[in-house]
C-alpha cells in the first residue's frame, strides 16, 4: 500500500485505499460471508434467534443432498451449463476462427459491430425474442409444418428451448476471447502446417485450437458461470419438468420462506462454480490474470 | 479452385448465413409482431397490420415508471462504480508486481460469481442492517461486480500511461493531486466515458442479480419479465422494436465515425 500513497500523496492515497476497502470489504467479502453464515444456521422464528437451537452446523447443505429432486435439478442444472457452454464453443469456433484468421480488417470490423446489435438490448428481451418464436402456435413450429418437416406442432419448451435460448444469449461472451486467441496466432503457421500436408482437422486439432486454448477455456468458463447462474432462460423458456437450479434457489426465498436453505443452495452453486472454473483454468494452464480482458 | 475447396467455400457460407439467421431472425420476428392485430405477440397467423400496439406502449404507465426505476438505478450505478473502479485501477497498477496478482483475483471475483448469488449474498447481509430490497440494493449489488467492468477498462488504459509523464510534471512543481487533475485524468478520460457507457448499459440489462435484491420495486426487466406471465402483448414488441432500431442506428452511427476517423488518420500519415 504504500506505493499508493507514495505515488497519490497522503489524501488522495487514502481516498483511493478508502474506495478500494469499501468495495471488496463491504460489497465482495461481507456479504458473502454473511450468506455462508445463513447456510449453516437452522431457520429459526425471531423469538428463538440467538437460543440454543441457533447452532452452526451442516443441515441445510444436507438437506440437498437428501432431497431426491433437488438434487437431480442441481446435477441436471451442471451438466445442462456444461452442455451450453460446448455447444456455444462449436456454434462460435468457425466464425472466430474466420475473422481473426480470414476476414478483410473491415470485414472484421462489421461483423463484430452487427454481433454486437443484439447485446445492446438486454437478456430478457432477448430471451422473449425465443418465447415468441418457439409458442407452441408459433412461427417456428408453423414454419416447419408448411416444409412439411414436422406433422404436429412441437413444444419446445422445456430443455430444448432453454438450451437455444442459453446458448443465445451468451455467444458473445465465448466469441470474443476466442477471436482474441485465434487473432495473435501467425497466418504463416496455418500456411506452413497446410504446405507439410496437413488437413483442415489436423490444423485445427494441432496448431490452431493448442494456440487459442486460453481463449478457448476463457469463453467456456464465463458461459458455463452465466448459464449455471442464469434465472430468465429457465423461467421463460422452461416447462415444468425442466426446472434449473436457480428457480429452486429463487423458491425457497421468495416461496418457501427460508432463506437460511435458500442461502445453503446458492453457497453450493457458487462453489461449484468457483471449483469448475479454477480447474478448467488449472488444466487449460490459463492465469486467473488473463481471463477477464 | 479444386472441387474440395468449393465444397469447403459453399459449406462455410452456409454456416455464416445460418449464423446471423440464428443471431437475427429471433430479433426480426419479435419486431414484426408489434404490427399483427394478434394479441399474443406473434407473426402466425397474420390477423392484419396495425399501429395500435405502439399507442398501448405509450398508455402503458406502469411499463413507463419501469423504465424510469432503470433509468434512476443506471445513474447511481455509474455514481458508484466509476470512482470505485477507477481507485481500484490505480491502486492495482501502483503496486509491485507481486502483490498485484492476489490482489487481481480478489477484484475480479464477482465476474466468476453467478449472478443470482451475488443479489441473494447482498440480500442477506443487509437484511440483517435491517434494510430491505429497493432500488438502494439494487444499486449496491449491481455495483459491486459492474466496478470490476470500470476497473478492467480504466487499468487497460493506464497500461499505455507512461509514467515519466508524472515525473516531468512534479519536476515542474506540481502538486501531486495536481498531477492527478491535470495529467492522469485527462488521460483516463476516453477510458472514463467508455466505461459510464459499458456499466449503464449493464446496469439496464441486468435480471439474474435485480430480481433478488428488488424488494417491491420493478425495474424494466423485472416488468417485462412478469408481463410474460401476467398477459403479454405486443406492446412489449413496440419497446423491444424501439431498442433493436436504437441499437441498429448506434451501431452505425459509430462505424461512421470508425471509417471517417480512419480516413483521417490515413490522411495525416
Amino acid at each position: 500500500m504504500g506505493d499508493v500513497f507514495k505515488r497519490f500523496g497522503g489524501g488522495l492515497g487514502t481516498v483511493f485505499t478508502a474506495l478500494v476497502l469499501v468495495w471488496l470489504a463491504g460489497m465482495v467479502l461481507a456479504p458473502n460471508i454473511t450468506m455462508i453464515d445463513y447456510a449453516l444456521r437452522p431457520n429459526l422464528p425471531p423469538s428463538a434467534i440467538g437460543g440454543d437451537q441457533d447452532v452452526y452446523s451442516l443441515s441445510n447443505i444436507l438437506y440437498l443432498a437428501g432431497e431426491d429432486v433437488h438434487r437431480a435439478i442441481f446435477f441436471k442444472t451442471i451438466w445442462a451449463s456444461a452442455l451450453v457452454a460446448f455447444i456455444t464453443f462449436v456454434v462460435c469456433y468457425p466464425i472466430a476462427y474466420w475473422l481473426a484468421q480470414n476476414a478483410t480488417p473491415n470485414q472484421t470490423a462489421l461483423v463484430l459491430l452487427a454481433l454486437t446489435i443484439p447485446f445492446w438490448i438486454n437478456e430478457v428481451l432477448r430471451t422473449l425474442a425465443w418465447y415468441i418464436l418457439l409458442a407452441f402456435r408459433g412461427p417456428l413450429n408453423e414454419a416447419l409444418l408448411a416444409i412439411g418437416i414436422i406433422d404436429a406442432p412441437v413444444r419446445w419448451f422445456g430443455d430444448t428451448g432453454v438450451l437455444a435460448g442459453m446458448v443465445y444469449a451468451y455467444i458473445l461472451f465465448m466469441l470474443f476471447p476466442i477471436y482474441n486467441a485465434i487473432e495473435s496466432l501467425e497466418k504463416s503457421q496455418v500456411e506452413a502446417a497446410k504446405d507439410l500436408g496437413a488437413s483442415t482437422w489436423r490444423i485445427h486439432a494441432r496448431v490452431v485450437i493448442p494456440h487459442a486454448k486460453a481463449g478457448i477455456a476463457t469463453g467456456c468458463v464465463f458461459t458455463f458461470m452465466l448459464a449455471a447462474g442464469s434465472y430468465v432462460a429457465p423461467a421463460l423458456l422452461g416447462a415444468p419438468g425442466s426446472r434449473w437450479f436457480t428457480q429452486i434457489i429463487y423458491n425457497w426465498f421468495f416461496e418457501g420462506g427460508n432463506w437460511n436453505r435458500g442461502a445453503a443452495y446458492a453457497l453450493v452453486l457458487l462453489v461449484l462454480c468457483l471449483v469448475v472454473v479454477l480447474v478448467t483454468l488449472k488444466l487449460a494452464r490459463v492465469n486467473l490474470t488473463d481471463v477477464a480482458k | 479452385m479444386r472441387a474440395s475447396d468449393v465444397i469447403r467455400n459453399a459449406l462455410f457460407a452456409l454456416y455464416f448465413v445460418a449464423f446471423f439467421a440464428y443471431l437475427f431472425l429471433p430479433l426480426g420476428i419479435m419486431g414484426a409482431a408489434t404490427f399483427n392485430e394478434s394479441r399474443f405477440p406473434t407473426v402466425t397467423p397474420w390477423q392484419g397490420t396495425t399501429l395500435q400496439w405502439f399507442n398501448e406502449l405509450w398508455a402503458d404507465a406502469a411499463m413507463w415508471q419501469s423504465l424510469w426505476t432503470s433509468i434512476i438505478i443506471a445513474f447511481f450505478v455509474v455514481l458508484v462504480s466509476l470512482p470505485i473502479g477507477t481507485a481500484a485501477a490505480l491502486v492495482l497498477t501502483s503496486l509491485h508486481q507481486k502483490a498485484r496478482g492476489p490482489l487481481y483475483a480478489v477484484m475480479v471475483s464477482p465476474l466468476l460469481t453467478p449472478g443470482v448469488v451475488i443479489g441473494i449474498a447482498t440480500l442477506v447481509l443487509w437484511r440483517q442492517l435491517g434494510v430491505g430490497g429497493g432500488v438502494f440494493l439494487i444499486v449496491v449489488a449491481q455495483s459491486s461486480y459492474i466496478i470490476c467492468y470500470v476497473m478492467l477498462m480504466i487499468a487497460a488504459r493506464l497500461q499505455r500511461f507512461d509514467r515519466t509523464q508524472e515525473e516531468a510534471a512534479l519536476g515542474l512543481g506540481a502538486s501531486k493531486f495536481m498531477v492527478f487533475r491535470r495529467v492522469l485524468l485527462p488521460f483516463l478520460k476516453p477510458a472514463l466515458i467508455a466505461a459510464a457507457f459499458l456499466a449503464i448499459l449493464q446496469s439496464i440489462e441486468n435480471y439474474n442479480t435485480t430480481l433478488f435484491v428488488r424488494g417491491f420495486d420493478t425495474p424494466l426487466t423485472v416488468y417485462i419479465a412478469t408481463k410474460v406471465r401476467t398477459g403479454l402483448t405486443p406492446a412489449v414488441n413496440a419497446l423491444a422494436l424501439i431498442m433493436i432500431t436504437a441499437s441498429i442506428l448506434g451501431a452505425i452511427a459509430y462505424e461512421v465515425l470508425r471509417r471517417r476517423e480512419a480516413r483521417r488518420k490515413a490522411n495525416l500519415a
